[in-house]
């Protein structure tokens, strides 16, 4: 074997800027998605910050009410978004699968391009003035009432729109046409199925937000009334458009994130998954109906009552997918091996507080309800509970797993436990006062409040600080392990997976020879897989 | 009492102890699962931790029995507190006929509140307690959102439409009363509250023998209080003409309006449509949306000429109007 990998194989910044490998298109998308990250994390903390006590002190109403615009927006569409497709996705698909790259390798690169000059946009628009219309561009607020960046900004999420277009069209034709001899659909990592759902929603879901956005430029540029009523337009016609999107956004964000738990919970209990067919087919199942539950943002929106009625039914229908793969998981535990090594600790995180997040959507899934906590800190709690403590828990898992492969380093095990802890502590504290919060009334949106309110803002405002700490150690030992890490072997995990065939890093091609697949995806247990 | 222990809002409408009991319910549910789930993975993660680094468990492949049980029994479950969210929910869009109509404006950044017999008010909802409430609510500007926690009702105010909300409080007091759709700049100072009195003390504060209304906007706010909002849009039915060709002469240009409140009217174009807030208020603005049967497309637009507070004062003025 030689030393030659996909890391060496050529250096200088044109080998990266004109790459067509999609390992390293993954690097470039994981470097700057990191970026945004942590831009979105300063504007989170600075929320916090004011949150602190009932006055302003720390910023007034404008620039608060732009903080919480600009979180909402970099955090949504420029990284959580594409970060495990655009990262471990584009990293893994080929390698799951025994490819040698993805269907369209220059299209992976163009899709880069096009993300950064979006994410450029946005950031423009960000630091030129910035925008207040909230993440959620509610008209007629952003057409006619908002006096800031909403064209830049729009039109960068709608550039960027084209670049997740992109990637789910690459990742679909890549897993239809490029699988290694004998791996049958059946055979595929729990990952490639959840990233095959997350990429249909991408191709289906992303042109409506990109219309609805072009629209609300029109309308903003040119007085042509789509959605302002002065001008015989219809505002609540821009909700139904834009949650369209923006509720399978939210499975965007959290499928992906349940196929690399499906694949770290098999590896850290050395189990093959309790009910493999249910979980792959409830990634397909939570797609297709993740796409008829959006007017369950629109219950005090003036709606039909009928139409009310129907999307709460079928938003309780969509949990049950959810729940199926929580107790599959779960079952998949039960007489494993079970080691806590650092992607486990967050894989486990992940179910507890994906539990709670599911479990809150309930609340707000049912009618009665949702008209009390509707708009209110119990709707911020749950849901970032499923894109915090769902997506970004599972992200980090999936970042720790596959680590040693992607950099061929290994990172200080006691330290990334520590880390795994910080995070799982800090997030609770930040978010769990705030669902009482939201039953108490508390609005979300709000950067000054009632005094009776404070106790539990302090309280999600220590929490912050402890999950900003937390977000910082993996940072750091992970930079650290780069230049001084140990080196990683080919399975540092005992991991099954055609990933961990390959030396680590692997080679441009992946493979030396093509692997030839005879067995399901997960033979941990040695003799039953050769009766298979 | 739930509201002793700092996690509950004073609840203070029939219908918020209603919704207090499903979200219990809920939390017990959710306890349940969360407990439930938690546990087995404490309990799987201890029993069955990694002894020695060349340990293979055994195959387990699954369970058809244990994937229909926890698909069927969460499903079960799921569809006992849909249709316990959804009587709820029907009730909250089920106004009682007897309830008091009071009409709300929202705009950057103040609730404007109109009471029937005149008075009105900003930032502030006087009530009676015990007496079912109909709020009617419109915007001026963007979407804004009538939030009551202690009677755990929200709903958009949305330009260009009415919307309805009621409750019927059930204990004398002061609460907050919140905007809960974004809406801009002060949107966080957009607050005010519901004082809720009793009947007699009501009573009085309708004809303005109370205190005047508290507040930065007092004087605005009492300026009107004398006229009635129908005797007003009496005033304004004169002033902008209506009368010249909504009358019931033979020949008239206009479909007579007495009686059209709550009738079925018929179209042009052969359907037929409710005559409720939102029609005459389209009619008003956009007459060429909707042209009645035998009449000509004739009618000017008021788009731009009266303002919200003016259509709620034609639109009680003209469901005054019976047939004779």
């Amino acid at each position: 074997m030689s030393d030659t990998n996909y890391l060496n194989v050529d250096y200088g910044i044109r080998s990266w800027l004109l790459t067509v490998d999609h390992k390293r298109i993954a690097l470039l998308y994981l470097g700057s998605i990191t970026v945004m990250f942590f831009l979105g994390g300063v504007f989170a903390l600075m929320i916090r910050l004011e949150l602190l006590t009932p006055a302003a002190d720390v910023v007034q109403a404008d620039t608060y009410n732009k903080l919480f615009t600009m979180h909402g927006i970099i955090m949504v569409f420029f990284f959580l978004i594409p970060s495990i497709p655009a990262t471990l996705g584009n990293f893994l698909v080929p390698m799951m699968i025994g490819a040698r790259d993805l269907a369209f390798p220059r299209l992976n690169l163009a899709s880069w391009y096009i993300f950064l000059v979006g994410a450029l946009f946005t950031l423009w628009a960000v630091f030129t003035g910035g925008v207040d219309t909230g993440w959620t561009f509610y008209t007629p607020y952003s057409t006619v009432g908002a006096n800031t960046k909403v064209i830049p900004a729009a039109v960068g999420i709608f550039i960027n729109g084209f670049s997740s277009i992109l990637t789910g069209l690459n990742f679909i034709v890549t897993i239809h046409r490029m699988r290694a001899p004998g791996l049958t659909w059946f055979r595929l990592p729990l990952f490639i199925w959840a990233t095959y759902a997350t990429s249909v929603i991408f191709i289906l879901g992303t042109p409506v937000i990109a219309i609805t956005l072009a629209l609300v430029g029109v309308e903003r540029a040119f007085h042509i009334g789509i959605f302002d009523p002065a001008i015989g337009g219809d505002p609540i016609l821009f909700q139904h458009l834009f949650w369209f999107y923006s509720h399978p956004a939210v499975y965007i964000m959290i499928l992906p994130s349940m196929g690399v738990v499906s694949e770290l919970i098999t590896c850290f209990a050395r189990k093959s998954p309790f009910g493999y067919s249910f979980i792959a087919i409830s990634s397909l199942a939570i797609a297709f109906l993740g796409f008829l539950v959006w007017g369950h943002h629109m219950f005090v929106s003036g709606q039909s009552a009928y139409a009310s009625l129907i999307f709460s039914f079928l938003s309780f229908a969509v949990a049950i997918p959810s729940a199926v793969k929580v107790f599959n998981w779960t079952a998949t535990l039960y007489r494993g091996s079970i080691a806590f090594q650092a992607p486990m600790l967050y894989a486990l995180g992940f179910i507890g507080l994906f539990t709670i997040g599911g479990l809150t959507g309930l609340f707000l899934a049912s009618l009665g309800l949702d008209v009390h906590v509707h708009d209110t800190y119990f709707v911020v709690a749950h849901f970032h509970y499923i894109m915090v403590g769902g997506a970004l828990m599972g992200y980090l898992g999936g970042i720790h797993f596959w680590w040693p492969k992607i950099t061929g380093r290994m990172y200080p095990e006691t330290l990334s436990k520590i880390a795994a802890l910080v995070v799982f502590l800090g997030f609770n504290l930040t978010f769990f006062p705030q669902f009482i919060l939201g039953y108490l009334g508390m609005p979300r949106r709000y950067h000054v409040y009632p005094d009776e309110f404070q106790v539990l803002n302090v309280m999600s405002t220590a929490g912050a600080s402890v999950l900003g700490l937390g977000y910082l150690l993996p940072m750091g030992y992970l930079l650290w392990s780069l230049r001084y890490g140990a080196r990683a072997p080919a399975n540092p995990w005992q991991a099954t997976g055609l990933e961990w065939q390959t030396p680590s890093p692997p080679p441009t091609e992946n493979f030396v020879v093509t692997p030839i697949v005879t067995g399901p995806a997960y033979c941990y247990a040695g003799e039953e897989a050769e009766v298979v | 009492m739930l509201e002793k222990l700092g996690l509950f809002p004073a609840a203070a409408s029939t219908h918020a102890g209603r919704v207090d009991a499903l979200y219990l319910f809920l939390i017990g549910v959710s306890a349940f699962f969360a407990i439930l789930i938690a546990t087995l993975i404490v309990v799987f993660a201890f029993k069955y931790r990694r002894r020695s680094d060349d340990e293979q468990p055994k195959l387990i492949e699954g369970s058809l029995a244990l994937e229909l049980t926890w698909s069927i029994v969460p499903f079960g479950i799921a569809m006992l507190i849909f249709l316990w969210g959804a009587q709820l929910f029907v009730s909250l869009k089920t106004p009682p006929k007897n309830a008091l109509d009071v009409f709300v404006v929202g705009r950057q950044w103040m609730w404007k509140v109109q009471h029937l017999e005149g008075r009105r008010e900003i930032d502030e909802l006087h009530v009676p307690v015990g007496r079912p409430v109909k709020l009617t609510l419109t915007s001026e500007d963007v979407i804004h959102s009538f939030f009551v926690p202690a009677f755990r009702i929200k709903q958009d105010a949305v330009p260009g439409r009415y919307t309805e909300e009621w409750f019927e409080a059930t204990a004398v007091g002061s609460y907050h009363l919140f905007c809960s759709q974004y809406c801009g700049t002060e949107h966080s100072r957009m607050i005010g509250r519901v004082v809720v009195m009793e009947p007699a003390d009501y009573q009085a504060w309708l004809s303005g023998d109370g205190r005047p209304a508290a507040g930065a906007n007092a004087a605005l706010a009492t300026n009107a209080a004398a006229v009635s909002v129908a005797t007003a849009g009496e005033g304004l039915f004169k002033d902008l003409g209506c009368a010249t060709c909504h009358k019931s002469k033979p020949g008239a240009l206009g479909p007579s309006l007495a009686g059209v409140f709550g009738s079925q009217v018929q179209l042009q174009s052969g359907a037929s449509v409710a005559a409720d807030e939102s029609y005459l208020r389209e009619s008003i603005l956009n007459p060429d949306a909707k042209i009645v049967a035998g009449y000509q497309p004739v009618m000017p637009t008021f788009q731009g000429q009266v303002s919200e507070e003016d259509l709620l004062q034609l639109i009680t003025y003209i469901k005054t109007l019976r047939s004779s």
